[in-house]
Order: C-alpha cells, then sequence, then structure tokens
C-alpha cells in the first residue's frame, strides 16, 4: 500500500544535501570567473559631473571598468517599469549604471571587473566620482510637501494616484452616530534574506548562448529581461536559479541592474563574469519595504458595526517605481480584512524619496493595511468599551456570505472576492488557545506583582496564489523515475517535496521516485515566478494536473497491454494492477518503455519498445495521430482570481514598568489556509513569518538621516531578531478548503508576518492603557510615550474637565 | 566587503613583535583576536599597511591569579578567562561581565586585553578595569611601562598606548574582602552592544540578611565617553542588604554619566536605564550568592 | 593619491588541517578564512551572510570552538584544527545535529545552516542534555531569516539526544565486540 502523502509531515528532501553543506548557492559556484564590485553613489540625490577611472585601471588583476558610457544599446536604456498600472501618474525607473545624475545612496555608478572580488574593491576605491549636490529629499513628510523634487518632471514627487471607493463614503459618514480618526505611521524594513543577491553569467561564444545563474525569485523574468536588454533570441538565454538563500520578495523585483549587466559584461570579455551582492550593499542597493503614512476616519454605530471607512495613505516608494503600485494596491485592498465596512473609500498617493526603491516584502503592503484596520477596530472598542474580539465579530463576514466581493479590484487586477472562510471559528479557536477570557484574572495576577501586561489581537485577509498562471511537467523514465519541473523558484519553502507529495499521491508512486526541479528555464520556459504565497497554489495545482495527464495516459496503455477497462486498474507503488487481481499487473516504468516506440535499444528494459518485440497493428502508426511519445505530461493552472487564506493572532505582552523593555511572553497563531499538503511546511511557514514581523514590530527599521544616509546599514545596528528575541510561538489551525482549485490550497508564505505589527501595538496598547500609533516601537520610544502621556494627563486634569471624544493624542 | 592589502607579520616573541612594531609604528596594527578590528577592515573604514599578528607569540596566553590580581594575558581569549574556575573564585566580576560580551562564538576568538586596548565606549571590560583598578602592561621600543586603567582611556577609541607599543596583560586588581560584585546591561537584543550597562562592587559587613552594606562603586558601559568609577558609598552605606533601598544613587549616576543620543536610544532614556540599572545591579550584587572576594585564602 | 608603496604584498603559503586533511595555498595574507575555505578548497558550505561577524552563517569550529571564519584571517588559522560543516557529517552519514535539523525541520532556505549546525556540535559536546531554554540561549548568536529559530530550538535538544543514542549504542556495540 503506498500511504498517502499528501497532508502529511513528510521530511524534506532536500534537507540532507544542505545540511552538509552540499547546497550550491550562487557563490558556491563559479569558481574561475572574474568577480565584480561598484562604485556606489555615497549621496543621496546629486549630479554627476566627473568620472575619473584612471586609478583603478592601475590595479593588478583589473579586467575592465565600464561607466554608463560603456553601455550599448538597451543595456544603456532605463530599466523597465515591470507592472504598469493607469495610476501612475509619473514611473521612473533607474539605469543599470548611474547616467548624469543618482537619486539614493547605493545607486550603481561604476562597475569594475576583476580577477577576484579583493581586486575589484581595490580598483574601486581608487575611482574618484564628481558630483554636483542636490538637495535629498528623504522622509514622507518632505517628499509630501513638494518643495524639493526627487525627479524634475515627478510634480509634487508623487508617482502615482489612486482613489477606489465601494458604496457612498461621504453620506454614510455623514450620517454615523460616532466617527474616529487615527493618524498612523509604519516604519521601513527590508527583507534581509541571510543570502543576498547575487548573478553569474557564462557567455557561449561559440554558440551564441548566455547562460546566467541568479539568486531570484523568477527565472523566467529575468531570462526576458536580459534577451530584451542584450537583443538575444529567446531562445539563446537560459536562467536557472540554483539554491536561493531566501528571498521574501526582494529577489522578484527584476532585472535588477546587476542581472543586465554581469551578462553583458560576460559576453563582452567573452568570460564568466560573477558578482555577488555583500551585505552593505544589500542594505543600500536592493529593496526595503512597509513606510507608510496613513489616516483613517471611520463611522461606526452604538454597537460598533462599520457604516463607513475612509483610508488616506502615503506610500514611500522610495527613488525609483520598477516594481510599480503593487504594494500600495495591496494595502489598499487587503486592509479590508475579515471585515465588511459597508462603504469603503480609499486613496493613496506613491510618493518618491532620495532613499532605497520599495518593492514588496513578505506581507507585501498587508502588514499596514492590517496595522490600519486592526488599530482602528481596538479605537472602536475603546471608545464603546466593547471587548475587543466583540466589536471584530459583529464586523466579520459570516461563512454563510462566502464568496464574498468585496467590490474592489485586487493587484492582479481582478475581483477582491473571497472564496471560502470561517472568521467566527477562527475567532473563537483563537480565544481558547490564548485564554482571552481568563486574561482580566492574569493582568490583576501580574499587577499585584508590580508587572504589567497586555494582550492583543489582530486578524488577517490574504489574496494568495494570484496568476496569471504557473506550469507543471511531469515525466516517468523507463527507470521509473519520475522527473517533474515547475518554473517557479525556490527559496527554502520546500518545493521539491510538497510538489514531490503531490505528484506522488497523483501518480501513485513512491516520493523517493519523484524528483522536482524548480526554476529552470530549460526545464520550464513558462512561468511566472515565486511571490504572492503562490508555490504551492499555482505550481501544485499544475504539477497534479500534469500528473493526471501522465496517469491517464499510463492507464490507457496499461489497459490496452493488460487487455482490462482502465476503470478496474490502480496504481500503486510504481505498479499498476487490476483492482481484485493484483497479480494482473504491469510496472509503471514498462509502462514508460511501452509508451516510446524505439529503434534502438539503449538498454535490456528497453528492447521491449523496439520495432521486432512484438505484435503490433500495421494499419496504425507507431505513435497515433492524437498522441506523443513518452509517458509525460504538461499542463498549466490558470485562476480566475486570487484564493485568499485568512488567520488570527493573539499576543501578551510584558512592558516595564521602569525600562519601558517590551517581553512577549505568549505568542498565538491561528492559521487557515485550505488543505494543507504538510503540515510540518506550514507550520515552518508560520513561524518564519511571525519571527519577521516580530522584527518588524520591535527591532527592524531603516534609519535615514536627514541627508539620506542610512545610519545602520550593518547586522550590528538593523536588528534582526535572534532566537533570543523571538517568542516559542503557538499555533493551531483550520483547513477552509478553496473551492477555486483542484487541490483545495491556498497560499502559506506571508501569512505569519502580516498581523504581528497589528498584534504587538495592540497588547503595547493594552498593557499601557494609552494608543499605540505608529511602529515599529522600541523602549526608548515606548518610554517617551509614557512620559508624554503623564504629562498629558496632568495637564489634562489640572486644567480642564471636560474630555472630548476624538482622541487627540497622536504619536508622531 | 574585502579588507585592504597589508603585510602580515607573524613574531613569535614579544621581543620580535616589539621590534616589528617598532619598525612599522604608524601604519602597523596589532591584530590579537580580530573581533573589532577585522569588521573595520573587511569594511575598508581602516587600512593598515601592517598587521602584526601576536597570536602566536609565546606566552601571552595565560591566566595568573595572584593575591592582589587576575593577571590576563594579551592573546587570552574571553571564553578562556570566562571559564577560568580560579579567577571567578577570586574576581567573579569577570565572569560576570564577560558573559555579556557579544555571543560565544565572538568571544572564542576576540581577547580581553584587545578589547580594552579598543577602548570602545560600549566595551565591557574597559568598565570592569577600572572598576577592578587594574593596572595595563605595555610594551615598546622603550621598554615596559604600567599604566592605572583609570589613566589609560582618553577618550572613545582612544588610549595612552602609543602606536608601537603592545599590550602584554592586564592585572584586574582583587577586591578588598567582603566585596559582592555583579554586572547588568540592556541590549536591544541579546548580546547587542548595551543600551547602557554597568559593573557594581558593593563592599558588605557580616552575612546573611543583617549584612550591612558599607559602600559600593559602580562603573558603565555605553553612557560614559569613557570608563570612569562612580563613588555610590554616600547614597548607599548604611543599608541592610535584605531590605536595601537603593533609591538614593539616583542624583550620583545622573552627575556622574553623560549618555548620547543614537538610532537606538535617546540621551534621557539612557540616562533612565542606568539610573534603574544601578539599582538592579546593587540589588543583585547585595544579595548574590556566588562566591564573594571576602575569602582569598585557599583558591588555586 | 596613487601610493606607490601600494604594490601587492608578497603572496604567503598557507597550510591548513581542514576536516582531518591538510591544504596548502598561496594566497594574500588579507585573504579572510571563510574565502579560503570556500574558493581556495572549494568548500563552500561554509556560508558568508554578512561578512562583519555578527550573522554567525560562516561558523567554523577552530579546535573544537565555533568561530567567525569571516572574523578571521586564513594565515591566522594555521596550526589550528578546522572543521567545517563538510566535516561533521555526509548525507548518506549525517552528524546528530545534521539528522535532527531534518527530523525536526530545522531549515527552510538552508543558508545560515551550517554556521548553526557547527554551533550546535559544539553546544551539545559540552552540554550534553540543553533544556529547550539552554537550546535557544545556544543558538542566540546566530540569525536565521526563515524559520523562527523555534524547530532549531528544538533540533538542538533532539540532536543531543541522538548524540546520546548513538553514544551508548557505540559503546554496547564495542562492549559486545
Amino acid at each position: 500500500m503506498t500511504t498517502r502523502q499528501f497532508g502529511a509531515p513528510v521530511q524534506r528532501k532536500e534537507d540532507p544535501r544542505l545540511v552538509t553543506g552540499n547546497g550550491r548557492y550562487l557563490d558556491d559556484l563559479g569558481h574561475t570567473a572574474y568577480e565584480v564590485a561598484f562604485v556606489r553613489s555615497p549621496h543621496a540625490h546629486a549630479r554627476i559631473t566627473d568620472i575619473d577611472v584612471d586609478g583603478a585601471l592601475e590595479v593588478d588583476g583589473v579586467i575592465a571598468v565600464y561607466t554608463h558610457e560603456d553601455l550599448d544599446g538597451p543595456v544603456g536604456d532605463r530599466l523597465p517599469l515591470l507592472i504598469p498600472h493607469p495610476s501612475i501618474v509619473a514611473g521612473r525607473t533607474g539605469h543599470a549604471l548611474a547616467k548624469d545624475d543618482v537619486n539614493h545612496v547605493g545607486e550603481a555608478i561604476v562597475m569594475v571587473v576583476a580577477r577576484d572580488r579583493y581586486l575589484a574593491e581595490d580598483a574601486a576605491q581608487r575611482i574618484v566620482v564628481s558630483y554636483d549636490f542636490l538637495p535629498p529629499i528623504v522622509g514622507l513628510e518632505k517628499s509630501r510637501d513638494g518643495e524639493g523634487l526627487v525627479h524634475d518632471d515627478a510634480p509634487g514627487n508623487v508617482a502615482a494616484h489612486l482613489l477606489q471607493e465601494v458604496g457612498n463614503v461621504e453620506a454614510a459618514m455623514a450620517k454615523a452616530p460616532r466617527t474616529l480618526t487615527l493618524d498612523l505611521e509604519i516604519e521601513r524594513s527590508a527583507c534581509m534574506p541571510m543570502e543576498g543577491k547575487g548573478v553569474l553569467a557564462h557567455w557561449d561564444a561559440d554558440e551564441q548562448r548566455m547562460r546566467i545563474h541568479s539568486s531570484t525569485q523568477t527565472t523566467t523574468g529575468v531570462r526576458a529581461a536580459v534577451a530584451s536588454k542584450l537583443q538575444l533570441p529567446l531562445a539563446q538565454v537560459e536562467c536557472i536559479a540554483p539554491d536561493v538563500g531566501g528571498g521574501f520578495g526582494v529577489k522578484i523585483m527584476h532585472p535588477w541592474p546587476e542581472e543586465v549587466l554581469i551578462p553583458w559584461a560576460a559576453r563582452r570579455l567573452d568570460h564568466d563574469v560573477k558578482w555577488t551582492e555583500d551585505r552593505r550593499e544589500h542594505f543600500t542597493s536592493s529593496a526595503h519595504e512597509r513606510g507608510q503614512l496613513q489616516q483613517v476616519t471611520v463611522g461606526f454605530d452604538d454597537d460598533g458595526r462599520l457604516l463607513a471607512l475612509d483610508v488616506k495613505f502615503w506610500h514611500d516608494n522610495g527613488a525609483y517605481l520598477p516594481y510599480g503600485v503593487i504594494v500600495p494596491i495591496i494595502t489598499a485592498t487587503q486592509l479590508l480584512g475579515p471585515y465588511k465596512p459597508q462603504n469603503y473609500r480609499v486613496e493613496f498617493w506613491s510618493m518618491y524619496t532620495n532613499t532605497v526603491l520599495v518593492t514588496p516584502y513578505r506581507g507585501a503592503g498587508r502588514p499596514q493595511g492590517c496595522f490600519a484596520m486592526e488599530r482602528t477596530m481596538d479605537a472602536i472598542a475603546a471608545e464603546l468599551g466593547i471587548d475587543r474580539t466583540e466589536v471584530r465579530s459583529r464586523n466579520f463576514i459570516q461563512p454563510e456570505e462566502m464568496p464574498y466581493d468585496q467590490g474592489l479590484l485586487f493587484q492582479d487586477g481582478r475581483p477582491l472576492k473571497y472564496d471560502s472562510g470561517d472568521f467566527p471559528a477562527s475567532l473563537a479557536k483563537l480565544k481558547a488557545l490564548v485564554g482571552w477570557d481568563d486574561f482580566t484574572a492574569y493582568r490583576e495576577q501580574a499587577e499585584a506583582e508590580g508587572r504589567k501586561v497586555g494582550l492583543g489581537i489582530g486578524c488577517y485577509v490574504e489574496g494568495t496564489g494570484v496568476g496569471p498562471y504557473e506550469g507543471g511537467h511531469v515525466h516517468v523514465e523507463t527507470s521509473g523515475r519520475v522527473n517533474v519541473a515547475t518554473g517557479l523558484t525556490t527559496q527554502g519553502q520546500g518545493h521539491q517535496t510538497i510538489l514531490a507529495q503531490i505528484v506522488a499521491d497523483e501518480l501513485g508512486v513512491s516520493i523517493d521516485d519523484v524528483h522536482v526541479t524548480t526554476g529552470d528555464t530549460r526545464r520550464m520556459p513558462y512561468a511566472v515566478g515565486t511571490f504572492a504565497s503562490r508555490g504551492a497554489v499555482m505550481s501544485g495545482n499544475a504539477v497534479a494536473l500534469a500528473a493526471r495527464a501522465v496517469r491517464a495516459k499510463a492507464l490507457r496503455i496499461a489497459a490496452d497491454a493488460l487487455e482490462v477497462s482502465e476503470a478496474d486498474l490502480q496504481i500503486e507503488d510504481g505498479t499498476i494492477s487490476v483492482k481484485g487481481a493484483p497479480h494482473a499487473s504491469i510496472a509503471l516504468s514498462t509502462v514508460a518503455v511501452m509508451s516510446n516506440p524505439l529503434r534502438y535499444a539503449f538498454d535490456e528494459s528497453a528492447k521491449a519498445a523496439t520495432q521486432f518485440a512484438g505484435a503490433f497493428d500495421p494499419d496504425k502508426p507507431p505513435v497515433a495521430d492524437d498522441d506523443e511519445p513518452g509517458l509525460e505530461g504538461k499542463d498549466y493552472y490558470s485562476p480566475t482570481q486570487a484564493t485568499f487564506a485568512n488567520g488570527m493572532h493573539a499576543a501578551i505582552v510584558e512592558t516595564d514598568p521602569v525600562t519601558a523593555e517590551i517581553t512577549i511572553l505568549r505568542y498565538c497563531v491561528i492559521h487557515d489556509c485550505g488543505t494543507v499538503v504538510n503540515p510540518m511546511i506550514v507550520e515552518g511557514q508560520v513561524h518564519g513569518g511571525v519571527a519577521q514581523g516580530v522584527g518588524g514590530a520591535l527591532y527592524e527599521r531603516m534609519a535615514y538621516d536627514e541627508t539620506g544616509q542610512l545610519l545602520n546599514a550593518s547586522f550590528m545596528d538593523f536588528l534582526i531578531p535572534y532566537a533570543s528575541e523571538v517568542p516559542h510561538i503557538e499555533t493551531d489551525h483550520l483547513e477552509t478548503p478553496s473551492p477555486l482549485n483542484p487541490l483545495g490550497i491556498k497560499g502559506a508564505g506571508e501569512a505569519g508576518t502580516i498581523p504581528v505589527t497589528a498584534v504587538i501595538a495592540s497588547a503595547i496598547e493594552d498593557a499601557e492603557g494609552f494608543p499605540i500609533r505608529s511602529m515599529p516601537i522600541s523602549p526608548t520610544e515606548l518610554w517617551d510615550l509614557r512620559r508624554e502621556h503623564a504629562a498629558a494627563a496632568q495637564s489634562t486634569s489640572a486644567s480642564t474637565p471636560t474630555t472630548t471624544t476624538t482622541p487627540t493624542q497622536e504619536s508622531a | 566587503m574585502k579588507p585592504a592589502p597589508f603585510v602580515h607579520h607573524s613574531p613569535r616573541t614579544l621581543d620580535e613583535a616589539v621590534a616589528v612594531l617598532g619598525d612599522v609604528g604608524h601604519d602597523g596594527k596589532v591584530l590579537a583576536g580580530g573581533q573589532s578590528l577585522i569588521p573595520v577592515l573587511n569594511m575598508r573604514l581602516a587600512q593598515p599597511a601592517h598587521l602584526v599578528d601576536i597570536n602566536r607569540v609565546a606566552g601571552l596566553d595565560t591566566v595568573t591569579v595572584t593575591d592582589t590580581s587576575v593577571r590576563v594575558g594579551a592573546i587570552v581569549r574571553h571564553a578562556q578567562l570566562e571559564k577560568h574556575d580560579g579567577a571567578y573564585a577570586v574576581l567573579p566580576l569577570l565572569r560576570q561581565a564577560l558573559r555579556n560580551v557579544a555571543h560565544p562564538a565572538i568571544r572564542n576568538r576576540g581577547t580581553t586585553v584587545g578589547s580594552i586596548a579598543h577602548a570602545d565606549a560600549a566595551g565591557e571590560m574597559p568598565s570592569i578595569a577600572v572598576l577592578t583598578d587594574a593596572v595595563i602592561e605595555a610594551i615598546g621600543p622603550r621598554g615596559r611601562r604600567e599604566i592605572a586603567a583609570r589613566e589609560f582611556f582618553e577618550g572613545p577609541l582612544q588610549t595612552l598606548l602609543e602606536a608601537d607599543e603592545i599590550l602584554e596583560a592586564v592585572r584586574f586588581g582583587r577586591f578588598a574582602p567582603g566585596t559582592r560584585t555583579a554586572f547588568l546591561e540592556s541590549a536591544r537584543r541579546h548580546g547587542d552592544y548595551a543600551l547602557a550597562g554597568l559593573g557594581v562592587a558593593v563592599d558588605v559587613e557580616g552575612d546573611g540578611p543583617d549584612a550591612v552594606v558599607r559602600g559600593a562603586r559602580a562603573a558603565y558601559v555605553s553612557v560614559t565617553d569613557i570608563p570612569v568609577v562612580l563613588d555610590l558609598s554616600e547614597a548607599v552605606a548604611g543599608q541592610r542588604v535584605s531590605s536595601a533601598s537603593w533609591d538614593g544613587v539616583e542624583e550620583l549616576v545622573q552627575a556622574g554619566i553623560a549618555p548620547e543620543a543614537d538610532i537606538h536610544a535617546s540621551s534621557d532614556y539612557r540616562r533612565a536605564l542606568a539610573v534603574e540599572l544601578t539599582r538592579r545591579a546593587l540589588t543583585t550584587a547585595a544579595t548574590t550568592t556566588e562566591p564573594a572576594t571576602t575569602t582569598t585564602e585557599g583558591h588555586a | 593619491m596613487t601610493d606607490t608603496d601600494q604594490t601587492a604584498p608578497a603572496l604567503v603559503d598557507v597550510t591548513l588541517r581542514v576536516n582531518g586533511v591538510e591544504h596548502t595555498r598561496t594566497v594574500e595574507p588579507r585573504r579572510l578564512l571563510s574565502d579560503f575555505l570556500r574558493h581556495d578548497l572549494r568548500l563552500t558550505g561554509t556560508h558568508v551572510g554578512c561578512e562583519h561577524g555578527v550573522c554567525g552563517a560562516c561558523t567554523v569550529l577552530v579546535d573544537g570552538d565555533p568561530m567567525r571564519s569571516c572574523l578571521m584571517f586564513a594565515v591566522s588559522a594555521q596550526e589550528h584544527e578546522l572543521t567545517t560543516v563538510e566535516g561533521l557529517g555526509t548525507q548518506e552519514a549525517m552528524g546528530p545535529v545534521q539528522q535532527a535539523f531534518v527530523e525536526c525541520h530545522g531549515l527552510q532556505c538552508g543558508f545560515c545552516t551550517p554556521g548553526f549546525v557547527t554551533t550546535i556540535s559544539a553546544f551539545i559536546e559540552e552540554n550534553p542534555d540543553p533544556t529547550l531554554e539552554e537550546a535557544r540561549e545556544a543558538i542566540s548568536g546566530n540569525l536565521c531569516r526563515c524559520t523562527g529559530y523555534q524547530n532549531i530550538c528544538k533540533a538542538v535538544v533532539r540532536a543531543a539526544e541522538i548524540r546520546r543514542e548513538r553514544s551508548t549504542s557505540s559503546t554496547e556495540a564495542g562492549e559486545r565486540a
């Protein structure tokens, strides 16, 4: 009996390689390649007046030094704006090497190719670039005031502006018995995969072929971009993602300047060229995310039911807009979470600043949206004196209302229509897990001990598995080995395991016989990429469909051979047999032999398929008109819309009454990502997501000064949590299958990260008794807030006896 | 991030090391554990033309406990000193502080003497040096000299050490009998440089809950330019260890520190933190069950 | 600003003993141990995540003690016994920590994993039966961006268990022999 793999906590197939040092990441390849270092701008905003590279050319071991002037053809043109959108009013992208001006610290200006990276850095430091300085525009407030411009032709520093409205907010707000306005702020963080970016290019001059290895989340995207920039036929370019040391979004952005420049130089020098990004480069030359200012006005009734929600926010997109407005669109739409606001208006401005550009980071705009909505929910609860879970409950979309159309367009240009979910059930599970109703007693006990504790909550809905499509290719070799290929890439999600689980079940073979390749355009040239929690949904369903095609073909051939009906056959452990008559059987490997009529017997098993090996029908061709040789199948999964996962988190925090140090005592997660392929892997995704969320809530930020220098561009000062900062995470699951895809899967990759900032803010607010409106928060900031509120309370009690109904104290 | 080129010197004796450092002078840098120096080299924030690697110099890797001091050689690793039971028995403050120095992998390579030579205001061991009245043993072309730790530090990353001198050892002074110690710091993350921290030495008379505090001194991390010793005695003298109130120290601490703001904390916050940490460290020290330095005899 | 004295310093022969095997290469004195292992010896299991000693991905064992190979020069690592992740087991015969990582899903992208494996291997030698809390503290000098550390903590405890099981069974086997 083959045990069912789908749904089981199967150990990962990729692990024995990775734990023994046998992974192959980008910098593990190309030991003989030339290596590259860049001269990058030390200034946030300046015009380049001169570049003197003479000193660099004197360094022994330098192969070439390139500036923008050297970039011939489309390589010298601006990089593409990847996702055009009608809201973009001034879409600006950079050049692979800066032309005329620089717009953020870290922008590449000169490329040095040398025998190794040490020498390349020696040469780079001898290059002298002269600048005329321009006023740096740093921070949303400065960008918004529009006095100085990042790009002369982007008035007001506005890159994009979008307004969406459902219902009539103005009318509903006017009639609402109560309203509240919240000003909110969330700061920048970044993906910070442990492996930075990297590119290795191999130019085969004889075949005029380019092979690119990139630490990317989309090899098809990089391949197409390089072919276009280098004016090569697509067929002459291949791109492979080796093992990738984490992505979290930053590697879906493409082509990075280096992804264009390294292949360009490899062709020009007719030599392998490699660039391995170092950590400092990653801080100032890749991408950040999260930074937004938000203003939420909400109208509600005395029971806390939403009547109107009016949201404006300003999104800091950095110096350029290559990835379009995906992040703010997601904020604008996913802000709604599990709630129905009745009337909703959201307006955003995507703003240029002289800082590193902004592209999706795990959660991709959702943590900000969730923060806005959940802070609003807590504010309503506080205003009305109602339990925070009760206010949420009253606004939930109910299971019987599914599918529920929020009436907006989502990031894929398709309806924001929730396919399934049971929010009341999720909340009930969360309350039980964290002990919501017992917290009052716990708090009293803590207070008696002189401790301050708080309980927080956050709920989210996440559109996962967006299109347009992914493909699956399944091929059974005559040895019985099953090769599976899908085009999206892997950065630790365990695709080699979960896709093998799916195919093993669909095909009736041992998982040990299934071998999965991802992110290699030689094996699957049509693909989109890994982002938006789409790997399992898209490629999972694609390989399942492909495996079903293979299974059908195998059964057809076996039915012929065994002279039975296909309906009477089963496949188990790689053997096709007649149900109830197990000795009437044929191995799948034999069927693979039979599927491919041969002239040449390359091995013993192949003999059976050669042309004199057996009887055949002389009136039929060896391969039927509607058939193909080989036991293989290919199919694509292309959904009409995203599938919506959801979850709810709660945390108990303790804040030190004197030092304002913040400790997470408990962290509880309820997670619903539909049918689970591998619970061990889903749990791991949740853990990792929460840890990144904790980083974003309490530790990580990009500390720019007013001149645009990033003050904490190292792991010493950008505080990624260690194990000592991440709480033990308690999880419970709900499985509400998606009706949209054959396997019922929803995505799980980003979920853990989304609500954490909202949850921690909620818990600290609960502990402290004053609103938390700006995240992340550190002890020094909490300590400042305490002083402000103590001072305000003193002056209020001293001067005016009346209280206002709108919150007046907004933290900066 | 790769270091700029340098000439590597690997002397086997102290005389050789002194000679070669004398030759290269201001173009040279001593490399001991390198856990502060190499990040700086990798980032090319410093580009010395010569590195005098003293890791193979004979005789610098020992910890010696005497009646008056714990003498730590120039290439004794933090971890080696931290785990040294003899040193712990007579001066538990060393282990108490060393546990807070970065992470174990750094402590396995980094040297205690090197961190004192580095003189980072956020370093733990410079403060311990001044609190223990340590003596710095330097050697150079002009011979050996001894410098009191209290005079050694001139400013952040600046000491009295000349460019051609090597720190041979540091002698941490043992406390008088009856001294109880503790080290406490608060960092954003476990193992990071502290926002504020301190070592305290509390002079206690008697045993058990009725023991009485006679005086206390503290030396701070990250809230003073250079490590200095604050005498807190006037605020704490006469308290019983089991029921002590340390509220009186606030004024003395406030007057004795001058924290600067950075991206991790404001100056005011560091002040408040330093005061609170002082109270907590005093409580820990006064009630410690770790070996007090009272029992000076019998430790090998 | 063209410094004539910046001619390349002499190359040096560096001999390192890694995973029990001696290797000699001629390199610049500034060659970081991490680069020497990865690019000169092609032992690419040791990874480089920050090159300033914070992330721990490059941690190797020097005479059994975990150290950052990005904060050591290869030339300084001579006369020591070095162990990298490759020396702690193979795919066919994994070491206890490697086995435990597989069983406990202690890795995702795997980039930080070699640094954890070396660190934990040394830790369980010193502390053969750690609690979960001790496990968490032991790994608190290594960054992981994928796992949230929970399963790594679990893997530390499990690795210690495997190590004890193996030493018991090998002792028994020895006694039987």
